[in-house]
């Protein structure tokens, strides 16, 4: 039963990501993306990270992907597929830094130690609120602040930027 | 097992049915009420009072002539209200609607899906909700439709903050986001009470997030024609308008389970003896109160004007989020210090 929707969850995230990057119309891409998103939550809750699963919905299928949406309509987009000139040495490029990049991807994997089923089913409290909060107040304080720090510069820059002369 | 998933496909189809069923007769006391308020009659050629206007209503949507704008995509057009309704439909699973029911020497939680996070996944649906408004405005291919569907968007991600702040309290307070253990901590007091400014803005932000008056601005008739749902016709824009119906609905039991005590009611712990009859009359009672919601809905839609876009804005970022973060780190050091 996992593992059924294990493959199924996988086949939609990779279709939806490939028809993320070969989509013509921005619009496909942007609803494609939304749709990866899904999947990924899907792994999320078979991970039983509940919480997890369901921030990543709120903050970027709800949030963050909306604005995308908005930009692709506001450009309107829709009535010319975008069509980027591509030289020579820009798909020599392409290819080379994909190459590497999927040399690192097999050379990690090849290290990884995956978890057995039993492993699985002991962590089944490890995505709870209870535990998430736990973790980031004690063991991951330091980060945990920093992080907040960095989000209000950045809030902070933005108000900054939009903010006309007078 | 298989008698806990029969129970709970009996639960989802039922609720399905009262949902769909108590959206369409919003649609019927929304005129009813809208009569009484302006001192007319309201709806009474089909059946006594009326009362089969809303089937009436819906096989003339369902046999009006299907359109589609030129130069519109086919596939984001079917996609827009099919998305909205989905949303609207989604979002009933995690409300607690009764104590436990037996059958059988058994126990059944009155709940379709007792999620451990479930206000995140009550918000999760929500501000999914804006996609098949923003999908269906943009596809129409029309100026008022997509001017539309970009006010509901902003104007739903503006609310959803202030929103999601509001209830904060709340969650401190039962120390759990578990829908359940939110309505069990107001056994005694409901919640209403003990943050009255928190309960308004969550009120004031259900209004905004359902697209409801005074905040209806996405279909303001008198700006944008009929806003996203301009070019739509036929059961298309039935979706569309059954949508807000139903997430009408789902804000009154959201509200109600949050802050007026979901199922509970002054002596539901003497019936402990008689689980059954105690889950019943607390869905009874549930019912009462999102009636009484869906009621006040209908009733600030006919008193109150339309607020102008700018002051809408102001009001999400300037008035309504900051109060509610000032709540938050109230009532925090009251929980850590007292």
């Amino acid at each position: 039963m996992q593992q059924i929707l294990f493959y199924i969850l996988a086949l939609l995230a990779i279709a939806f990501s490939i028809a993320t990057i070969t989509s013509r119309n921005a619009m496909y891409s942007v609803l494609s993306l939304v749709a990866t998103f899904f999947a990924l939550a899907g792994f999320y809750l078979m991970l039983n990270a509940e919480f997890v699963a369901f921030v990543h919905i709120i903050v970027y299928a709800g949030a963050i992907m909306v604005l995308f949406l908005f930009v692709v309509m506001m450009l309107n987009l829709n009535q010319s597929p975008v069509n980027i000139p591509r030289p020579l040495l820009a798909r020599l490029a392409a290819v080379v830094a994909g190459g590497i990049f999927g040399l690192t991807l097999v050379a990690a994997l090849s290290q990884t130690i995956l978890p057995t089923s039993a492993e699985s089913t002991a962590l089944a409290e490890v995505g709870s609120v209870r535990t998430l909060g736990k973790m980031l107040f004690n063991e991951f304080l330091l980060p945990f602040e920093l992080t907040s720090v960095l989000f209000i510069a950045t809030m902070v820059g933005v108000v900054v930027l939009t903010k006309k002369e007078e | 097992m298989i008698s806990v998933i029969t129970f709970k496909l009996i639960l989802v189809s039922l609720l399905f049915l009262v949902t769909l069923g108590i959206a369409a007769y919003s649609t019927y006391f929304e005129r009813k009420i809208a009569a009484f308020l302006q001192d007319r009659i309201g709806p009474n050629r089909a059946g006594p009072f009326g009362l089969l206007q809303p089937i009436a209503d819906g096989v003339k949507m369902i046999f009006k002539e299907e359109h589609r704008p030129a130069g519109s995509n086919r596939l984001l057009f079917i996609l827009g209200p099919s998305l909205a309704m989905a949303t609207a439909l989604m979002t009933s699973a995690a409300i607690p609607w009764g104590t436990h029911i037996e059958i059988g020497g058994h126990s059944y939680a009155f709940q379709v899906a007792d999620i451990n996070v479930g206000v995140l996944y009550v918000f999760a649906i929500v501000s999914l909700g804006v996609y098949g408004i923003l999908i269906g405005g943009w596809s129409s291919n029309n100026k008022y439709s997509l001017l539309g569907a970009i006010r509901a968007s902003s104007q739903m991600i503006s609310y959803e903050l202030a929103m999601g702040l509001s209830i904060i309290p709340i969650i401190l307070y039962t120390g759990s986001l578990q829908m359940s253990d939110i309505v069990e901590g107001q056994h005694q007091v409901w919640n209403v009470f003990r943050y009255p400014l928190g309960f308004l803005i969550f009120l004031i932000c259900a209004f905004a997030e359902t697209n409801r008056t005074p905040f209806d601005l996405p279909e303001c008739e008198t700006e944008l024609v009929g806003g996203y749902h301009t070019e739509y016709t036929s059961m298309k824009l039935g979706f569309f308008l059954f949508s807000e119906y139903v997430n009408m609905f789902v804000s009154s039991a959201m509200i109600a389970t949050l802050f007026f005590g979901g199922y509970h009611f002054p002596g539901l712990s003497s019936l402990e003896h008689l689980p059954n009859l105690a889950a019943f009359l607390g869905f009874g009672v549930l019912f009462a109160k999102i009636l009484f919601f869906i009621f006040f809905f209908m009733w600030i839609r006919w008193t109150i004007p339309r607020f102008r876009y700018d002051q809408l804005m102001r009001l999400g970022w300037q008035v309504l989020m900051p109060t509610s973060i000032v709540l938050i780190v109230i009532y925090g050091a009251i929980f850590s210090f007292l």
